[in-house]
C-alpha cells in the first residue's frame, strides 16, 4: 500500500514562506477554483492557505534558538477528520492514502475541523467549503509534466530542500530512509492519529574531541623517556642497505 | 471554541421541543394509568405536539444557518455508519415526523383502543406512535449528544455527561414548558409538569456541576511540546503564519475575557436551575399562571446562556499552534 507525506526537515528550514506562496499561487490558480482571500491589502487581511510556515523559539535568552515550523495537512494514516463528515465530503484515498474534500459535497458544516487536533482545515469564506493541503493531487499525477515537476509546489519551491515528498511506506523510499535514520518523528502521536507527514530534528554537529586523544597518554615515548642511543660500532641502517 | 448562535439555537431549541413531547407522553401514559386526569386530545396532545413541532421546527431552521451550502443538507444523511452528525440529520426528521403524526392522531381523535393487553390496558395508536416517538426522542438527545462527545480532542466534552447534560437540560426545559403550557391553557397538570420539571432540573444541576468540576480538573492531553516535538520546557511562539488571523483563530478562540466566562457560568448556574424552581414553587404557592411561563422563559434564557459557556469551555488542541500572531 502506498502513503504519499512530506518529510519536513525542520533543520535546514529557515521559514523563508516559499513553499506557503507557492502553495497558494499552484492551488489558487488549480482546476478547483480559487483559494480566496478577504480584504487582502486592507487591514486584517486573511485569507484560504494549505500551508504555513509558524516561528517558535525554544529555551530562555540567551541561550534561545529559532525554529521554523511549516504546518500542513499531515494525511493521517487514521484521519479523525474523515468518519465524521456526513457527507462523506472528506475521504482517505486508498491507492495513495491521500486526505481529500470533494468541494462538491462539503456542505461547509466544519464539523471535520473539529475533528482534527491539527489546525490543517480552513474554510474557503467565499465558497463556504473546507479546504486542506490535496499534496497536489493534480501536479504529481499529471503526465504532461516533466517526471521531476510531478511533486508537490511546495517542495520543488524549497531552497532549502526542507521538504521531502515520497511513499512512507516503501522502505526503501529516501522519506522512509530520513525517517528511519535521522529521526524522524509525527506531531501529537498521543492521539493515534498516525500522521503520515513526518518531521526530522534539529541536528547538531559536534567535534567530540577528548583530552587524551589530544594528548597521547599511551606514547611509549613519554612512558619510558629517550630510548638510550645505540653503540657507535654496531652497523646502522645504512651500512647493511643501499636505500 | 467558538460558539456559533445557530448551534446554540439549534441545540436549546430541540432540546424544549423533545421534553415537551416526552411530557405530553408521560402525561398521557400517567393518565392511561389512571394516576392522572384525562386531557383531551384536540385542545392538549395536539397543541402540546404542535408547539414540540414548532420548537423542533425552529432547531432544525437555525441548524441551517451553520452550513456554508444549507441547498446541499440533503447530503448529510449519507454517512450514518460513522457520523454522529449524519446520525443527527435522520434523527431529528424522523422525532418531527413521529410527533406530527402523534399530534394529527389525537387531533383527528383517533383514540379508540387498537387492542387491550392483558384485559386491562388499552392500546390505541396514539399510545404506539407516542412511544416509536419517544424513542426517536431519545435517539436525538443521544445523536446530538455524541456529537460533542464524540470528539476525542475536546476533551471537555469528550464524556458521557454531555450526553446526559443535553438529556436532563432538554427534559427539565420540556417539562418545565409542559408547566407553563398547562398554565396557558388552564390545565391541572402544572403541579404534575413542575414537580417533574423541578426533578430534571435537580439531576442536571449534578450533572452539568460533575462535567464543570471535571472539566476545571482537565489535564490538557497535547502540549506545545508534543505539538511541534521539540523537547524543552520552554517553547514560545513567536509567529503564526498569519498577521490579520484565520479561520483557525476564528473559530477555535472565544476570544472573551475571563471575567465574561466567568460571570456567565455564574448568570447560567442561577438562570438555569434555582431561579426556575423558586419561581414554579412561587406559582404552587400563589397559584399563578403567569408564574410558569416566567420560570420556562428564565431557564431557558439560561440554557442559552449555559450553551454558549458550553463552548467556550472547550479548548482545541490546535489552539497550541495560535498562541501568538507576531
Amino acid at each position: 500500500m502506498t502513503q504519499l507525506a512530506l518529510v519536513i526537515d525542520l533543520n535546514v528550514c529557515v521559514g523563508c514562506h516559499a513553499c506557503v506562496t507557492s502553495c497558494k499561487e499552484w492551488n489558487t490558480s488549480g482546476w478547483a477554483g480559487p483559494m480566496t482571500d478577504q480584504r487582502p491589502y486592507d487591514r486584517d487581511p486573511t485569507g484560504t492557505f494549505f500551508n504555513r510556515v509558524q516561528t517558535f523559539e525554544v529555551g530562555q535568552y540567551p541561550n534561545t534558538e529559532t525554529v521554523h515550523f511549516p504546518k500542513s495537512c499531515l494525511h493521517c494514516e487514521e484521519p479523525p477528520c474523515v468518519p465524521v463528515c456526513p457527507t462523506g465530503a472528506s475521504y482517505k484515498r486508498p491507492e495513495d492514502g491521500i486526505v481529500l474534500v470533494d468541494y462538491d459535497k462539503c456542505i461547509g458544516c466544519k464539523y471535520c475541523s473539529w475533528a482534527c487536533p491539527y489546525g490543517a482545515r480552513e474554510i474557503d469564506e467565499k465558497q463556504r467549503v473546507m479546504k486542506k493541503c490535496t499534496l497536489c493531487i493534480d501536479r504529481i499525477y499529471d503526465q504532461s509534466l516533466p517526471e521531476a515537476e510531478r511533486k508537490p509546489a511546495c517542495v520543488l519551491a524549497c531552497p532549502t530542500n526542507a521538504r521531502l515528498f515520497g511513499d512512507v511506506h516503501d522502505p526503501d523510499s529516501n522519506v522512509s530512509i530520513l525517517i528511519r535514520e535521522e529521526g524522524g518523528y509525527p506531531l501529537m502521536p498521543e492521539w493515534g492519529t498516525k500522521p503520515a507527514n513526518h518531521y526530522l530534528p534539529r541536528r547538531k554537529t559536534r567535534l567530540r574531541i577528548h583530552e587524551d586523544e589530544l594528548l597521547r597518554a599511551d606514547n611509549p615515548l613519554k612512558k619510558e623517556g629517550q630510548l638510550p642511543a645505540p653503540p657507535s660500532d654496531s652497523q646502522t641502517l645504512d651500512d647493511i642497505t643501499s636505500w | 471554541m467558538h460558539p456559533a448562535l445557530s448551534v446554540i439555537l439549534l441545540t436549546t431549541l430541540i432540546g424544549v421541543g423533545q421534553g415537551l413531547f416526552l411530557a405530553l407522553y408521560t402525561g398521557q401514559v400517567y393518565s392511561l394509568a389512571n394516576l392522572l386526569e384525562h386531557q383531551d386530545s384536540q385542545t392538549f396532545y395536539a397543541l402540546g405536539s404542535a408547539l414540540s413541532l414548532a420548537f423542533l421546527g425552529a432547531g432544525l431552521v437555525a441548524s441551517f444557518f451553520h452550513l456554508g451550502h444549507p441547498e446541499r443538507a440533503w447530503r448529510s444523511i449519507a454517512r450514518w455508519r460513522t457520523s454522529w452528525l449524519s446520525r443527527e440529520v435522520i434523527a431529528l426528521p424522523a422525532a418531527m415526523l413521529l410527533v406530527f403524526l402523534y399530534g394529527l392522531v389525537h387531533y383527528l381523535e383517533w383514540t379508540t383502543p387498537l387492542f387491550t393487553v392483558a384485559g386491562a390496558l388499552p392500546v390505541d395508536a396514539t399510545l404506539i406512535i407516542g412511544a416509536l416517538a419517544t424513542l426517536a426522542t431519545f435517539a436525538l438527545f443521544i445523536c446530538t449528544g455524541m456529537i460533542y462527545a464524540g470528539i476525542r480532542f475536546l476533551q471537555e466534552w469528550h464524556s458521557a455527561l454531555t450526553v446526559i447534560n443535553f438529556t436532563l437540560l432538554g427534559g427539565a426545559s420540556g417539562f418545565m414548558l409542559a408547566a407553563a403550557f398547562s398554565a396557558f391553557i388552564g390545565v391541572h397538570l402544572v403541579g404534575f409538569y413542575g414537580t417533574w420539571a423541578v426533578i430534571l432540573t435537580l439531576s442536571a444541576l449534578l450533572t452539568r456541576g460533575a462535567s464543570l468540576l471535571r472539566n476545571h480538573r482537565l489535564r490538557p492531553k497535547s502540549t506545545l511540546q508534543s505539538a511541534i516535538g521539540i523537547r524543552h520546557t520552554t517553547i514560545r511562539q513567536i509567529a503564526q503564519g498569519a498577521m490579520g488571523g484565520s479561520f483557525n483563530t476564528r473559530e477555535f478562540f472565544h476570544h472573551q475575557s475571563r471575567h465574561m466566562v466567568r460571570m456567565a457560568r455564574l448568570v447560567f448556574l442561577v438562570l438555569v436551575f434555582p431561579a426556575p424552581v423558586l419561581l414554579l414553587g412561587a406559582a404552587w404557592g400563589l397559584s399563578s399562571e403567569l408564574l410558569p411561563i416566567l420560570a420556562f422563559l428564565t431557564q431557558y434564557l439560561g440554557l442559552l446562556i449555559e450553551r454558549w459557556y458550553f463552548f467556550i469551555d472547550a479548548r482545541h488542541p490546535q489552539n497550541l499552534y495560535y498562541q501568538s500572531i507576531a
